[in-house]
């Protein structure tokens, strides 16, 4: 009833090429934006955002920039906490040296380095398919982690080893560490974070997108109508590191404020992000959010119930959360193999109709 | 009533309950713990939080608090792992009605994420003898407190034993000493120190590193046999220490020339290899054993009531007696700020300057019922690490026991001083902290 697009007629290419064609979800989407970036703010406390709001977007933009090149373009790869630690260390290297450089400046030439190394370890993909590139990006996992652990030049040779970010203003507001508000750190990744979504949405909807798209189906194929292999892999590769390089520089800088390579960037990280975006939704912009609400939240929310709710002793909560969540993730990979997402699609697909499905 | 509408009752109740149960007038004093029961540090972090939990209990139960005044304690679950660790601070640290008195995180990861917060919010951290060494630079972080013993005091510490079984400082040149370190944070601190006093000494230092968890050690050991130090020093924790121990004693390296660091020193890390770990060595600054006044307390008023947190047959383990020493110092943190601030509503301010001043003596130690148990402190201004003083205990296998081996070594400040102060004014350069003066 609510959501029907009778009587919605397009009158131009540009209105049929809207990212949103369908009334309802441009309104929707706006209100989202709208609640995020003018809402949130004023309610946002430091709760909120150092354990829920901000490691939430920080992985909804590494799940975003895992899924342009597992989704979209058919590579695995496992070498997503690799990929962050090579944004995180860039930024603490970037912000070291040029203190006066805009942070925003420093993060994105983070991900651009980021993508330089993603574009050497994506090479191997010319070759080789499927689960044993999965394994080739394993060995980028672990030479870059135990590249920022041995060299002591990346960590500034302090004595542990540990990275931590120096305080940061941006345009003479702290964004980093603790002196700065939940507000500013909340709107300063929100506002990355919702810039690159936007930009992943068009890339994916275009010739770069599609070329992506037809390398995954059939990469054969792809190149039979004229994809070129080398162009259309190393995009992705370059691209997606883009995304995991900027999403690392956030997560080390913003959320977490002081890193040890072996502890944030480890393999664990990697399968994170995966299964964030496996249970969200592979090759869908919307599934990385709802992947890495599930992942990031879940728990949280569970924890806060048993302990806050039920008064479990938290020890026991530890435990059962873990069950629960793994039984949770079977449940709904049973229930949609294609992730979130889909069931999002099903469920929008059913309010058409709704409520007379006859 | 059906079946249906009777479960619908019982969930009302169960979702109200809570409603009813956090309902409190009297004012508080708020101990959080983060523990870590969960992960595969849990059997060491077990012990540590059950020995908060009862000495918390014990003190509501037998005294009605401290000075009277009810202990709220709150614990979180971190798993050992720093992202669950920044939310469970979060949670827990504006808890109703004093906010947290004091954060014991009992990771070094987690430390260094809330070294940099609790100036902003004002919240004492506790990291005792963990966290970051230049910490104790107390200058450039009034906040933080990692009493009685750093990491690097430790060192020079167990490198002094090491110089008395050969025979004197000099004996060290041309010795082969080797660490075995947790490849982690945690881990790495000794090394600057212990490069220094090779340098010093002259024997010749390496470190071989293990990473998390430490399961697999084969190469390390490989080499250790290939190479044959004299010595070996471990800075491990969790299943790792218990492996090392295994491996040590399959290529028969001596377990009196094995030191671990005060983490690698505890039941579950000796039990498991069974005989082969006799005459193990770690450090410890404290005693171990269940037989002390206070156990008998703690036996008496929690356990006899029912409210252990753990075994009663665990009582007075390594462990244990650690987590008692920490949330015991703690707790004579936040007394001794009621005494200076002359309030029983203390807030976590006021708990900082009572871990300033805190100075629990030989004669406070027999009162409270921990004779000998460990050394009596003296927190000043400038010196947030305290006495510094570690000793060396050994396993004995047959009877189950660790034993003192050693005495008290009086750390050697001429090597640690000046890297605690390079470290900690780098520090201070990185994050505009102002060295604030100690008069």
């Amino acid at each position: 009833m609510f959501y029907r697009e009778n009587g919605q007629f397009k009158s131009s290419y540009s209105a049929d090429q809207a990212i949103f064609p369908i009334a309802q979800d441009r309104v929707f989407v706006i209100g989202i934006l709208l609640i995020a970036f003018c809402g949130v703010p004023f309610v946002i406390n430091e709760y909120w955002a150092n354990a829920i709001l901000v490691p939430l977007l920080v992985y909804a933009l590494a799940g975003l920039g895992l899924n342009i090149l597992t989704g979209y373009c058919g590579q695995v790869s496992l070498g997503t906490g690799a990929f962050m630690a090579v944004g995180a260390y860039a930024s603490f290297k970037l912000v070291g040296f040029f203190p006066e450089v805009n942070y925003l400046i420093l993060i994105f030439v983070s991900g651009l380095v980021t993508a330089a190394v993603g574009v050497v370890f994506g090479l191997p993909s010319l070759r080789i398919k499927g689960f044993y590139l999965a394994v080739a990006t394993l060995a980028a996992q672990f030479f870059l982690i135990w590249l920022f652990n041995k060299v002591g030049w990346f960590y500034d040779h302090s004595p542990t080893g540990m990275i931590t970010v120096r305080p940061i203003d941006f345009f003479g507001v702290r964004v980093t560490g603790p002196e700065a508000t939940p507000a500013a750190k909340y709107l300063f990744t929100l506002t990355i974070i919702a810039t690159l979504t936007l930009t992943a949405k068009n890339i994916v909807r275009g010739r770069v997108g599609r070329s992506w798209m037809a390398i995954r189906d059939m990469d054969i194929a792809a190149e039979l109508i004229g994809i070129k292999p080398l162009q259309a892999k190393l995009s992705a590769f370059a691209v997606s590191s883009f995304y995991i390089g900027v999403a690392g520089a956030l997560y080390f800088g913003v959320y977490l404020g002081s890193a040890e390579p072996l502890e944030a960037f480890d393999i664990n990280q990697s399968f994170y992000v995966l299964f964030i975006i496996i249970i969200g939704g592979l090759g869908s912009i919307l599934g990385a959010f709802l992947g890495a609400a599930f992942i990031v939240l879940l728990p949280v929310l569970m924890k806060n119930l048993m302990v806050g709710g039920f008064g479990v002793a938290s020890g026991t909560a530890g435990h059962v959360e873990i069950l629960l969540l793994g039984a949770l993730i079977i449940f709904f990979l049973i229930v949609e193999p294609h992730g979130l997402a889909r069931l999002w699609q099903i469920a929008k697909e059913k309010l058409r109709l709704w409520p007379f499905p006859h | 009533m059906n079946l249906r509408k009777l479960t619908g009752v019982a969930v009302a109740a169960v979702l109200a309950l809570p409603m009813f149960a956090s309902h409190a007038n009297a004012y508080e004093l708020v101990i959080p713990t983060l523990d870590y029961r969960t992960g595969p540090y849990a059997p060491n972090g077990i012990p540590l939080a059950n020995a908060y939990s009862d000495y918390i209990n014990l003190l509501n139960e037998r005294d009605g608090g401290i000075e009277g005044v009810k202990i709220k304690h709150v614990d979180c679950e971190t798993g050992y792992n720093t992202k669950k660790g920044v939310e469970c601070y979060e949670n827990i640290k504006n808890t109703a009605p004093s906010r947290a008195l004091a954060v014991q995180p009992f990771s070094t990861g987690i430390t260094y994420q809330l070294i940099p917060k609790s100036s902003v919010d004002e919240i004492p951290i506790f990291s005792m003898g963990y966290g970051r060494t230049s910490a104790a630079n107390g200058k450039v972080f009034p906040w933080v407190f990692n009493f009685p013993a750093t990491y690097w005091s430790q060192a020079t510490a167990l490198v002094q034993y090491i110089a008395d079984q050969e025979g004197g400082m000099a004996s060290l040149k041309g010795k082969k000493i080797y660490l075995v370190y947790h490849n982690s944070a945690y881990g790495k601190e000794p090394i600057r120190t212990l490069e220094a006093l090779a340098e010093k000494y002259g024997f010749e230092y390496r470190g071989l590193p293990v990473d998390h968890p430490g399961q697999e050690q084969k190469a390390t050991w490989l080499q250790i046999r290939k190479e044959r130090p004299d010595w070996v020093l471990m800075w491990g924790w969790g299943v790792m220490n218990q492996v090392a121990i295994k491996e040590a004693a399959s290529i028969r390296f001596p377990m009196d020339r094995f030191i671990g660091v005060w983490w690698s020193g505890s039941e579950n890390d000796v039990l498991p290899a069974g005989e082969a770990a006799d005459g193990y060595l770690s450090g410890t600054f404290h005693a171990a054993g269940g037989d002390f006044a206070l156990h008998d307390d703690i036996r008496k008023y929690v356990y006899d009531k029912g409210m252990g947190a753990g075994d009663r047959d665990r009582i007075g383990e390594v462990l244990y007696n650690r987590g008692l020493v920490a949330v015991m110092w703690t707790v004579e943190a936040i007394r001794n700020a009621m005494k200076i601030h002359g309030t029983k509503e203390v807030t976590p301010a006021m708990v900082r300057d009572g871990f300033e001043s805190l100075e629990v003596d030989e004669a406070r130690l027999a009162e409270l019922g921990l004779k000998d148990f460990t050394y009596g402190i003296k927190i000043t201004c400038e010196n947030h690490e305290g006495p510094g003083r570690v000793a060396v205990q050994q396993w004995d296998a047959k009877a189950k026991k660790w034993s003192m081996a050693s005495k008290f070594y009086e750390p050697l400040r001429e090597i640690t001083a000046p890297l605690i102060e390079a470290d900690s004014m780098a520090y201070a350069k990185e994050n505009n902290v102002t060295p604030r003066t100690c008069s």
